[in-house]
This record gives C-alpha cells, structure tokens and sequence, in this order.
C-alpha cells in the first residue's frame, strides 16, 4: 500500500471578484520511504502543494474537492483534533528560510522539548534526552550546549540542520521539504542535502521535495513531477524526465540550466512568463509560450496520459518524438 | 563542521546578562533614563516601606489631632519641628500622608493596569489571531469604548456606585472600585496594539512552523505569538501605568476616588484645595508635585524604552 495517495486534489483561492483555482486536479502517489520531487517556475503550485498536503491552507485558499489519503486516513476530511496529531508527528515539513522559521524568543531545547511533549507522553528530562540524539543524527556539535542557545546565536546552516532535526523528532513517515535549501549558500547547501538524503535512507522516511532546482532532483529523488500553472504536466522516474524529458516545458527547463550553454553564449530561456492564475489562456496553459503549439493546444487541455516511460499532459508529444528522431537521422 | 566556539566556561549570572545587553547598554548610556530610574525607585521604594518610613500612622484617627492642622512645612516660619513637610487640614502630618497616599497611587495605578493588560492582551491576541468576524466585532467594541472618553465613563460608574451601595460600603471598597474602572475603560489601547502586532507575527514563517508541528492555536498564541510582541506591550504599559495614576487623582479630585480618611495623592490634592486661597498652599502643591515628578519619571521611562525596543532603531 502506498504511504501518500492524492487524487484529483483541487485547491482554489477565493479573491474579491472571483474564486481562482490555484490546483488543478492533481493526482500522484508515494511509496513508503519514496522521495519525489516537485519541480515548476515559482507560481506553478508547487508550495500550495506542499501545505494543502498538510491541510494547512489559509483564507482566502481552500482545498475544493480531492482526497489525501495518507496512511489510510483521508487529510481532507480530517478534523482539527486529527490535523493537530498528525501533523509534526506522522508528517513533517521543513521551510525555505531557516533565519525565520524558528521562534527567535524560544531557545532550540524549549522548542524540541514543547514539540515532543505536545505529541508524547514524556517528562521533560526523557524529551531532552531525545532531542540530544535527534541533534546528534544531524551532526550538531555539543548538543547539551544549543538546547540553550537561542535561533540568533546559531548560523543558518546550522539552523536549517536544528529545524531538520525537529522535523525528525517524532520520527515522521513523510517530510515534505520546501525549498530546505535556497536560503543557504552553495556549500552549506550540498552538506543539508546529503544530510536530508541520508536521513531519509536510513529511516524510511519518505520525502518530497519541492524546489525549482533540476541538479538537486536528480541527486535526492527517484521520481519527479513538474508543475505548470497548478498542473501536473509530466511525472515519472527522475532520470527518465532529466535525461529524456518529453513535454516542451521539461525540455525548456533543462535547456535552460547553465550547462546546457556553452561559456559566452545566452542562456536558452524560456520565452514569456507563467500566466497569471486569473488568466489562464484557454487550451494547454503552456500554449503562449509553445513553440510546437498548434490550433489544438490553443483549444483543449491536454490529458495526462502515458507515453513510454512517463506520463505527459501534450497533445504535441508523438509529433515531438518523430521530428527528434527524423533530426537524429538528419545528423 | 564549524568548529565549536562556545566556551562553556562561566555562565554569566542573569543580571550580568542583563546589564551587558543592548537595553543595558543604552540604559548605561542615557543620564536621563538613570535619573529618572533613580527617582521612580526612591518614590517606590519609600511607598512601599511607608509603615516603616513614615512618623505617624495618618489612617489612624488616635494619632491625628485637629489642634495640629494647618503647620507650615520646616522651611516657612512657624513650623514645628516634629511635622517636616507641615499638617493638612485635619492635623495629619503630610509627610506621612504623602507616602502613604503614593503607596495608594501606585498600587491602584499598576493593578489597574494589570486589569487592562489582562484584557487587553486576551482581547487583543484573540481578535489578531482568529481573525474575520470575532475580529471586526471585537475590535468594533473597541472602537466604542474608546469613543467615550475614560474619565466620562469612570464618573458615570462610580458616580452610580456610589448612589447605589451609599458612600460608607463605597468608601470602604474604593480601591476595588478605582481599579475595575481605570482598567475596564482603557482596555482597548492595549486590545489595539496587541492585536497590530499579532497580525504582523502571524504572517512569520515561525508561526507556520509551529502549525505544521501540530501545535493548537492556544498555545501558539500564548506561547508562541505573545512572547514575540512583548515589547509594545512593555511599551505602553509604562504610559498606562502614568495614565492610571493620573485617573485615579483627577477622580479623587472629584470626589469620586479615595475617601478623604484613607488619602491617595489625588484626594490629598483636592482636600488641600479648599485651603490654598487662604494660605496654606503646602497642602496641594507638595503632593502635587510628589504626583508631577512620579507621572513625569514614568514617562520619560516610557519614552527611553520605546526608542530602545523600537525594532526600527536598532534593527535598521
């Protein structure tokens, strides 16, 4: 059975004027101790994601219709009571920016411990001693000292490591990683990543993550969604979409990674923006900015549907695949 | 890994924390904040202590006699050495009262606002917290509470207090019935304030965090939210405290406050005032300015903390 099983999980925003649909029918599964990542522009949905999966969404956003199981339990129809127990302790979440995720005015032990007593029964010596082993797992040094250290004294490498280690309190059977990275520099960066890696191998942990950043992909995950304006475009093995991606927008993207260009040349981008979610152009979203667009693309929404490997929402893709193969033969 | 640069060797004590923090620092820095600290703990500390400090018990009628009243303070001819600052009009020694009436002064000044915080705090977090509607009406109520102006609404309160329980039950009670109505009727600074605040630090990504850690909204508000807006709380809480103390003597002067047997600065004011034309001016102008000088400390207390935890100031 698989751990996460979400279906045709729909979530719009309720504006001033009219109600925008931010999601658009997503549907994807997760096995246990499976790491996926979510990849799209910023806009794409793929943060929305991340806390509809918690049930966590604030006005004016709100989940219309789908189902969440997780762990046989369905997140959306759970109550406050049921959200609070599952929450932090069957399933966790990391942010992007360690600098304010964690409360300034708590030292780290006030925070690990309020977290294990708000979901165990413990005393407060039990609860210290296991955010000491928890702080050890990530490799924070002298644990006794920073449970009485406060956010500020901490650098942000170190924070984000703490606030990994919080996540894994409660031994989670999912953490759904939010950009855990963005906010750090390149080398701090690669260090978390191999730590989150590591963590999630060794304890079954499923992960998803989510982040606009393909090289990080293809080291954590084994399989991969990309989002386009609150859709599921293409989904399937991380190194099936990497290596042979099939909808125009995977291409652009990888395309578009400084390695695909060679020094002193323009990077290939993307040409225009990800529409607004109050104006989504009729037909495949992605049409405006389509160079394989035809009049088909610019009147119906393409259905998700398989094709080889993965699964691609294109009405183009066939076509796509013989010009690549007639060009190969060409060269 | 970095390598571990904290040295465990003294934990510095909680005052040495204090004193070398940033606030000790501009604490140490500010003439203006030591005098006036200086000052606000003289007058507290001889309120507190008055039993101690002052000659004679001004509550007990055995010790007053009326053949004593209206003695110049030491420094007018005619004085008698055994009452410093002079009688009142009853034979009271005013120093004595003087320090009584300011423990009076300050207890009610800080209760009420205690009183206030309490509600004000509750209200507010509330209000910031949930949002929408509960927002709008409690906020609303605010609004209306404000709209009347606190002295109108405390002489309404005791003057209906005081036609309904009679003057003896409500001399008796006065203190109670001062700090209910400081505190009920100003209310709504605090509820205002706390409540800017909450919707400033609920959007932070550490209130999402505690969400996502399962935490319910109670504790995220007391726990969480509240110890993060602390510092407009401390803010106004010192001009609430100089507010409160202004009230309660200007609803003494009224007539409306402390009973004249058990004085707060306010009524020793106004039982002076009767006085003043026909020469014996000690009895208003030395508790007024015990009541100047406290009001005036208190603020430039306030004024010192606000520029120090003004985030904008420091935080750039």
């Amino acid at each position: 059975m698989s751990l996460l099983s979400v279906r045709d999980l729909t979530v719009k925003f309720a504006m001033r004027e009219q109600t925008v649909t931010a999601l658009n029918g997503i549907s994807f599964d997760l096995a246990k101790g499976e790491r996926l990542g979510i990849v799209g522009e910023s806009g794409a949905g793929k943060s929305i994601t991340g806390f509809a999966l918690m049930n966590l969404l604030s006005r004016p956003g709100f989940i219309d219709h789908g189902q969440i199981m997780f762990e046989g339990e369905d997140v959306v129809t759970m109550n406050d009571r049921q959200l609070r127990g599952m929450r932090g302790n069957r399933m966790a979440m990391i942010f992007q920016d360690p600098m304010v995720t964690l409360n300034p005015v708590l030292t780290i032990g006030q925070q690990m411990i309020e977290t294990l007593m708000a979901h165990r029964k413990l005393s407060r010596e039990e609860a210290r001693q296991i955010a000491i082993v928890k702080l050890r797992e990530v490799y924070i040094p002298s644990p006794e000292e920073r449970l009485e250290q406060y956010p500020h004294e901490l650098s942000g490498g170190m924070r984000q490591r703490i606030i990994i280690a919080i996540a894994l309190l409660l031994d989670p059977q999912l953490i759904i990683a939010d950009e855990p990275t963005t906010a750090l520099d390149v080398t701090i960066q690669a260090d978390i990543m191999e730590l989150l890696l590591e963590l999630c191998q060794s304890n079954q942990v499923g992960l998803i993550l989510i982040t606009h950043d393909l090289g990080v992909v293809s080291q954590m995950t084994e399989r991969t969604l990309v989002m386009y304006a609150g859709r599921i475009i293409e989904a399937g093995r991380t190194r099936e979409i990497i290596n042979d991606p099939q909808h125009p927008y995977t291409q652009g993207l990888i395309n578009a990674l400084p390695q695909q260009t060679l020094p002193g040349q323009r990077l290939k981008q993307i040409p225009g923006n990800m529409p607004s979610l109050t104006n989504i152009p009729p037909g495949c979203p992605f049409n405006p900015r389509c160079e394989y667009a035809t009049d088909l693309c610019r009147s119906r929404i393409p259905e998700i549907s398989h094709y080889g490997e993965v699964e691609v929402a294109c009405h183009e893709v066939q076509r796509l695949q013989s010009n690549d193969a007639r060009r190969e033969v060409k060269a | 890994m970095s390598s571990n640069t904290m040295t465990s060797a003294t934990e510095p004590s909680r005052f040495a924390k204090i004193w070398n923090s940033n606030i000790g620092y501009s604490f140490r820095k500010n003439p203006v904040a030591i005098v006036s600290m200086a000052i606000f703990l003289i007058i507290a500390m001889s309120a507190l202590l008055s039993p101690l400090l002052a000659p004679y018990d001004p509550y007990d009628p055995a010790s007053i006699d009326i053949m004593n009243s209206e003695y110049p303070p030491f420094w007018v001819s005619g004085s008698l050495p055994e009452f410093s600052l002079g009688t009142d009009d009853q034979g009271r020694d005013l120093w004595s009262t003087i320090l009584y009436g300011t423990r009076l002064s300050l207890l009610i000044g800080i209760c009420a606002v205690a009183l206030q915080a309490f509600l004000g705090i509750s209200i507010g977090l509330i209000a910031g917290y949930v949002g929408g509607r509960l927002d709008s009406l409690l906020m609303r109520l605010a609004d209306i509470q404000l709209s009347f102006s606190t002295l109108m609404v405390a002489i309404i309160f005791l003057a209906v207090t005081q036609a309904m329980f009679g003057s003896e039950t409500f001399n008796q009670y006065a203190v109670f019935f001062l700090i209910a109505v400081i505190g009920v009727a100003e209310w709504p600074q605090y509820a205002r304030t706390v409540r800017a605040t909450v919707l400033a630090e609920k959007k932070k990504e550490y209130v999402d965090s505690a969400r996502v850690l399962g935490f319910g909204p109670g504790r995220i508000m007391v726990r969480h939210i509240l110890p993060n807006s602390l510092s407009p709380i401390f803010v106004i809480s010192t001009v609430q405290v100089a507010n409160a103390i202004i009230s309660e003597a200007s609803l003494s002067f009224l007539g409306l406050g402390m009973p004249p047997s058990q004085p707060s600065l306010g009524s020793l004011i106004s039982s002076g005032f009767d006085y003043i034309f026909s020469g014996s001016w000690w009895i208003t102008v030395i508790p007024g300015v015990v009541l100047v000088v406290l009001v005036l400390v208190i603020n430039l207390l306030g004024d010192w903390m606000r520029d120090v935890l003004n985030p904008k100031l420091y935080k750039g």
